[in-house]
């Protein structure tokens, strides 16, 4: 079972009181759009092996959605921002720039 | 107001701790930018300050709890709890915040005796050997979500939704049992 | 023949002796014993029969991994099977029970598949079962139930409890042998917070029975100053029968405690399981030893070398008088000392390495025992009990060189550290060749959430089998007897004809033998996962913990290649089984799950509510009376509500504030109509869709002040669409000033329904609730009756209708002077069934019968309720996909059948043609079906393929049993289509 340290309560929080939300940093299209930007944005989603942005929500603490980066196959998380940016800081990129040398970028 | 009762009328049982549902109690949901200082203004009157990250202030027999990043729980008087629901309100007119009597909506309890953290380590993913008197915490108790803080050193004091309180006194009652001691 | 032993016992208490029963035969044992030494020194030495075959079996084991020995436990509710005797603590009054026999265990008619073992070889039931195809179901299964499963289930509830605690250390240490307490004492010194669990009663592992010394102390010695050391550390916390079950992710741990199951019905909860975040987990978890794998090594008597010296040392059982001890290493030779110490006798050492030279060998020796060398058993003779062995050459095939007479066998293969949860989340073994055994990989550990190592493995578990290494590794001085290498033995002798490996078991448990490891290898199994499906190797409760290692190496040579390119299969959590009652903990009974009760549930039950569950919560479906059916109840409460009045709690419908500058801007974008022009004091009714267009909720939305609105939800939607709400304030425009709060539990709600509505009201008094100063779908706020109360003039019913919101904590009393005052008006409460059948006569919707997520609003004929203005909302983008635009699409319809019955719930209605499955064309589906007492037939809401345009047509809807409902398509509104009724 994981944890993630919300970045609004600052408390190590077990993943029986969050609620997981899907891929992070999806941009909306709405009226007017394309269907191919309509269907990247409802369907097409990232499956990486590997470092991934994701949308948690704090559901039986604060109540607040934060957005983490996490290894999808070694479940480490490199660390965890609150959800009001459209996309992550760039200390956050450079750790795990660091952790994984390869790694090819968040977008 | 003589015919409102809370949802357990202040049903306690009493095992290796005692549980006890609280009874009657004023609640007032602040949800503002808590570095608004129209809210410590506010909050003045009442001798209150707003609490930092986690913590619960107190002044006069009310306390005041941090929710979330925006949002103040403030316990108190159930007869008072609209008129100081209005007052906040009025006074914070000119700010973007929701000042809301939420009273009726949940149920409050204590957890009392030496060893009242042992009822509670059962039910909650909370360390509570390292948890701070007076510091707010929003967690699971079993399958509902709880507030709760410890209101003194042998003391915790626990709030849930109303619909959910026979639940969670059956869950402390039942934690609660002599013979369950875990130390 | 086994027997108890005059002297000796270090676990024992011979001032204790404790009565017991096993097949109902009384025996006496003393505390401290387990079940299976108390059996053993009872002279019980046949105590089970093999799942498969029914073979007779006997003690292999003395500790966790024993796969034989597992005993029906108590009785009536008390009553557990698979309990493992080596495992239980003997107490007072225990009845046992051995397993998989019938008639008896002495007599068992299933037998006979022993003597036809070779019928049923790896791979049997994949074989024989597969045709004819309806034999199955109807031959093959029930007969193999009949035979399958060990044990009898209790049909009684459990009495006990059973509890979980959450816990959070620095480190935990899992297992107090020596290892684990040196590894505990120097956390706690180094100021961690520590938790360490030994599985079982006792500290000090398997050092106190093998001996040497720590520190120059005796092992017993050193162990009980580290506990008194340990004890009085306040950052310290010991347990005693408490095994840690499985590591999980980022650092959760399960422990898991037998509280009382020695101290049966003593009050405390039974089992606690420990759900820990650890910072560390040290496995301490030592290492299991081996058994050979020669014919009959299964037989009662013969068992594991280590065993044999925890029975004479811990509870003085010997496990027979004349023991042969077979070996392919020095440990072993501790088993044959410990036998002379005990006074009795060693008729032979059969050692399969050709030169033995080792200290513990020479000690033996000395002491005039016989040792050979290069030698292995043959065979082991006896059926119940053991009477003797074959030697023979270990390199050759097994021909019998000599036969010795003797009671019991004490067999090693060596050891395997206990890596199990050094690998339960990824960490890594790799293969010792020195001591054919895998062990911990300290380089690739299972991590943590911040990527450091989660666990590390000291000692036996992680290949320090030794005194002096374990110690060494811990920093500690110690002295032991040197031990010479082993040599690896997989088959014994290493070119056993086929005849003996048909009897040369591998897993006990599941009778799975090394004919059939290397049968799978010759049938094409290459993976060891495979194997270990198709010969059931390892898949027993003890999951193979004797087996796998001999298995899979059985399996590498038969495949021709190395150990470690063969691998192991996935260790998985529990290490050993755990108890349902404590998985399940508190959840049973009353607080099974939590059940939400309005202000007015007490009121409901008393007068015998049927209930419906929705969502959590518990709601009145109606209301019976004395001799009424509920179909009875719910048409007398439609009936009243009509012509009289009737009250509904409604508290459960979700009620949000959504307040701030810009909340008129938000709502208009979370509903598909405008809600930003809606005056205050008033109410519009709104629906709301997801991103994929298709509708999620329907409320009523009222205008409480300037800037900020009252939404209602469905009752089961409450929770969902707040959290929606947040989502998108929080996560897509967060500089929108908006706050909202999820009221639903502030308010109790009552529905005030029917002509004389008004009446009650105004008998309550306190507030005009005229037509003029309340009109229809508009709020009123003061004090009726004496409540505070807000006043809506809303109507689900199409009645009049006033739904009337006081404080939570009002609500009951509120609810019973609103009964009060409707007594004269003839005011009756009224259920959830009464609410669908009338809201289904007016053809309104209902959020889970006419939508279930593949809806639009369009099929449901709600364009009324879309703003054409608004240049965007949620779902607005889908539902221009041309998808939602087809002129076929299954759209809301009223259905009459034309006999005027009632439609069943969910049939279909046909269309000419077959699809591609050979299945009937379809076009239209019932959504809601009703027996409606006002108008005096069946009714029925639907969506069928362009249905508005088709009013008037027939349909036809097969039933149940072959018959045909004719239906016609109608108007969904069946009762006051003008609205005559809500607005006077
Ligand atoms: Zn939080």
């Amino acid at each position: 079972m994981l944890t993630f340290t919300c970045p609004y309560c600052g408390v190590a929080a077990e993943e029986s009181e969050l609620t997981g939300g899907g891929e992070a940093h999806l941009k909306r299209f709405g009226p007017g759009s394309s269907d191919a930007e309509f269907e990247a944005y409802l369907f097409t989603r990232k499956n990486p092996k590997g470092v991934h942005f994701e949308r948690w929500r704090h559901a039986y603490g604060c109540g607040k959605w934060f957005l983490a980066a996490r290894d999808t196959n070694t479940l480490e998380v490199f660390g965890s921002y609150p959800a009001q940016t459209t996309e992550p800081p760039a200390d956050l990129i450079a750790a795990i720039k660091n952790k994984r040398p390869g790694w090819e970028g968040w977008k | 107001m003589s015919e409102a009762m809370s949802a357990l009328k202040g049903e306690t049982h009493t095992g290796f701790a005692t549980v006890a549902e609280a009874g009657l109690t004023g609640m007032v949901t602040i949800r503002a930018d808590l570095a608004d200082p129209a809210l410590a203004a506010a909050l003045a009157p009442l001798g209150l300050t707003v609490p930092a990250l986690r913590q619960v202030t107190a002044a006069g027999g009310r306390s005041l709890g941090w929710m979330s990043p925006d949002e103040l729980l403030l316990v108190c008087g159930y007869d008072e709890a609209p008129g100081l629901a209005a007052t906040l309100a009025t006074a914070l007119a000119e700010s973007h915040a929701l000042v809301v009597n939420v009273s009726d909506m949940r149920a409050r309890f204590t957890v009392s005796g030496a060893k009242a953290r042992e009822v509670m380590m059962k039910l909650c993913p909370l360390d509570f050997a390292t948890l701070p008197v007076m510091e707010m915490r929003r967690t699971r108790a079993a399958q509902v979500a709880v507030a709760l803080w410890r209101s003194g050193a042998d003391e915790i004091s626990l709030v849930c939704f109303r619909s959910v309180a026979t639940y969670v006194m059956g869950l402390l009652e039942v934690s609660s049992r002599r013979g369950g001691e875990i130390f | 023949m086994s027997t108890r032993l005059a002297k000796g016992g270090r676990l024992l208490d011979r001032s204790k002796p404790l009565n017991f029963t096993f097949n109902g035969t009384p025996l006496r044992g003393f505390l401290g014993d387990t079940l299976a030494s108390a059996l053993l020194g009872s002279g019980k030495t046949l105590l089970g029969r093999s799942f498969k075959y029914h073979r007779p079996r006997g003690l292999v084991a003395s500790g966790v991994e024993e796969p034989n020995v597992l005993v029906n436990l108590g009785r009536n509710a008390r009553l557990e099977p698979d309990q493992r005797a080596t495992t239980t603590e003997l107490f007072e009054g225990a009845e046992a029970a051995s397993q998989n026999h019938w008639p008896s265990l002495e007599f068992d008619i299933g037998e006979i598949n022993d003597k036809i073992s070779k019928l049923f070889p790896a791979g049997f039931y994949y074989k024989t079962f597969m045709a004819p195809k309806w034999a199955w179901k109807h031959l093959f299964e029930p007969v193999i139930r009949q035979a399958a499963g060990l044990g009898a289930a209790p049909k009684e509830a459990d009495p006990d409890r059973y509890e979980q605690t959450y816990a959070f250390c620095d480190v935990l240490v899992a297992g107090g042998g020596v290892a684990g307490l040196a590894a505990a004492l120097a956390e706690a010194k180094a100021g961690k917070r520590v938790m360490v669990m030994e599985q079982t009663a006792f500290w000090g592992g398997r050092a106190p029975v093998d001996g040497g010394t720590i520190d120059g102390l005796a092992p017993d010695e050193w162990v009980r100053n580290a506990i008194e050391a340990l004890e009085k550390m306040e950052n310290v916390q010991l347990f005693t029968r408490t095994m840690v079950s499985g590591l999980y992710n980022h650092g959760y741990v399960i422990g898991y405690q037998r509280v009382a199951d020695h101290t049966p019905g003593d009050g405390r909860p039974r089992h606690r399981l420990w759900r820990i975040r650890a910072g560390l987990v040290i496995t301490a978890t030592g290492a299991l030893e081996r058994p050979l794998a020669f014919a009959g090594n299964d037989v009662p008597g013969v068992m594991l070398a280590s065993a044999v010296r925890d029975y004479l040392v811990n509870w003085a059982v010997s496990p027979g008088d004349r023991v042969v001890i077979v070996t392919n290493n020095d440990d072993a030779y501790r088993t044959a000392l410990a036998v002379l110490d005990a006074g009795l006798s060693v008729p032979v050492v059969i050692d399969a390495r050709d030169s033995v030279t080792g200290a513990l060998p020479m000690a033996v020796k000395a002491r005039g025992v016989r040792v050979l060398e290069g030698r292995g058993v043959a065979k082991v003779l006896g059926r119940k009990a053991v009477t003797g062995v074959e030697i023979c050459a270990q390199a050759g095939e097994g021909g019998v060189i000599e036969t010795v007479a003797c009671d019991c066998v004490a067999m090693s293969g060596g050891w395997s550290p206990v890596v199990h949860l050094f690998s339960h989340v990824g960490g890594k073994l790799i293969w010792d060749e020195a001591g054919a055994m895998f062990r911990p990989d300290a380089t690739r550990p299972p991590i943590k959430a911040d990527g450091t190592a989660l666990a590390r493995a000291v000692g036996a578990a992680n290949g320090a089998l030794t005194l002096d290494a374990l110690c060494a590794e811990a920093g500690l001085a110690a002295q032991v007897e040197p031990e010479a290498p082993l040599a690896p033995v997989w088959v014994m002798p290493a070119g056993a004809k086929e005849a003996l490996k048909f009897k040369a078991f591998l897993d006990y448990q599941n009778d799975v033998k090394v004919s059939d490891v290397q049968l799978a290898a010759r049938e094409g199994y290459t993976s060891v996962e495979h194997t270990k499906r198709y010969t059931t190797l390892g898949m027993a409760s003890d999951q193979g913990k004797l087996s796998n290692i001999n298995g899979l190496a059985i399996l590498s040579d038969a495949l021709g290649q190395a150990i470690p390119q063969t691998g192991t299969t996935t260790f998985r959590p529990p290490y050993t089984p755990i108890s349902f009652g404590a998985v399940a903990a508190e959840a049973k009974g009353e607080i099974f799950q939590p059940l939400r009760r309005t202000p007015m549930h007490g009121w409901h039950e008393a007068k015998g509510a049927h209930w419906e569950p929705v969502g959590l919560w518990r709601r009145p479906y109606c209301y019976p009376r004395s001799g009424e059916s509920h179909r009875d109840a719910v048409n007398r409460e439609i009936t009243n509500t009509r012509t009289n009045v009737g009250l509904l709690d409604a508290s459960t419908l979700g009620k949000i504030v959504v307040k701030g500058p810009d909340a008129g801007r938000f709502l208009d974008m979370l509903y598909t109509g405008m809600m930003s022009t809606l005056p205050v004091g008033k109410c519009r009714y709104g629906i709301m869709c997801n991103e994929n267009g298709f509708l999620m909720d329907d409320g009523v939305v009222v205008r409480l002040s300037e800037d900020s609105w009252l939404c209602h939800t469905t009752s089961g939607g409450a929770e969902h669409i707040h959290a929606w709400m947040e989502d998108w304030l929080q996560c897509e425009w967060w500089d929108w000033k908006v706050y909202t709060a999820n009221l639903t539990e502030q308010y109790a709600q009552v529905a005030v329904v029917g002509p004389k509505a008004r009446a009650v009201l105004e008998k309550l008094g306190g507030m005009d609730v005229s037509k003029e100063a309340l009109p229809f779908m508009s709020l009123a706020e003061g004090t009726l009756g004496g409540f505070p109360a807000r006043v809506f003039r809303i109507s689900f019913s199409g009645e009049l209708s006033y739904e009337i919101a006081v404080p939570a904590n009002m609500g009951l009393a509120f609810w019973e002077a609103l009964n009060a005052a409707g007594a004269e008006f003839g005011a009756m409460p009224y259920g959830t069934e009464a609410l669908h059948v009338m809201r289904a006569e007016k053809g309104f919707i209902m959020i889970g019968d006419e939508t279930d997520g593949t809806v639009i609003p369009q099929d449901l004929n709600l364009g009324w309720a879309i703003s054409k203005k608004k240049d965007d909302y949620l779902g607005k983008r889908a539902q221009a996909r041309v998808e939602m635009a087809r002129p076929d699409r299954w759209r809301l319809v009223g259905l009459e059948t034309i006999d005027g019955t009632v439609l069943p719930d969910g049939v279909y209605a046909v269309a000419e043609g077959h699809n591609a499955n050979g299945q009937r064309n379809t076009q239209g589906r019932v959504t809601s079906t009703y027996w409606s007492p006002t108008l005096k037939k069946g009714i029925a809401m639907g969506l069928v393929v362009n249905g508005p345009e088709r009013m008037g047509e027939v349909l036809d809807f097969p039933g149940d049993g072959g018959g045909v409902h004719k239906v016609k398509i109608v108007d969904p509104c069946f009762y006051d289509k003008e609205g005559e009724k809500a607005n006077v």
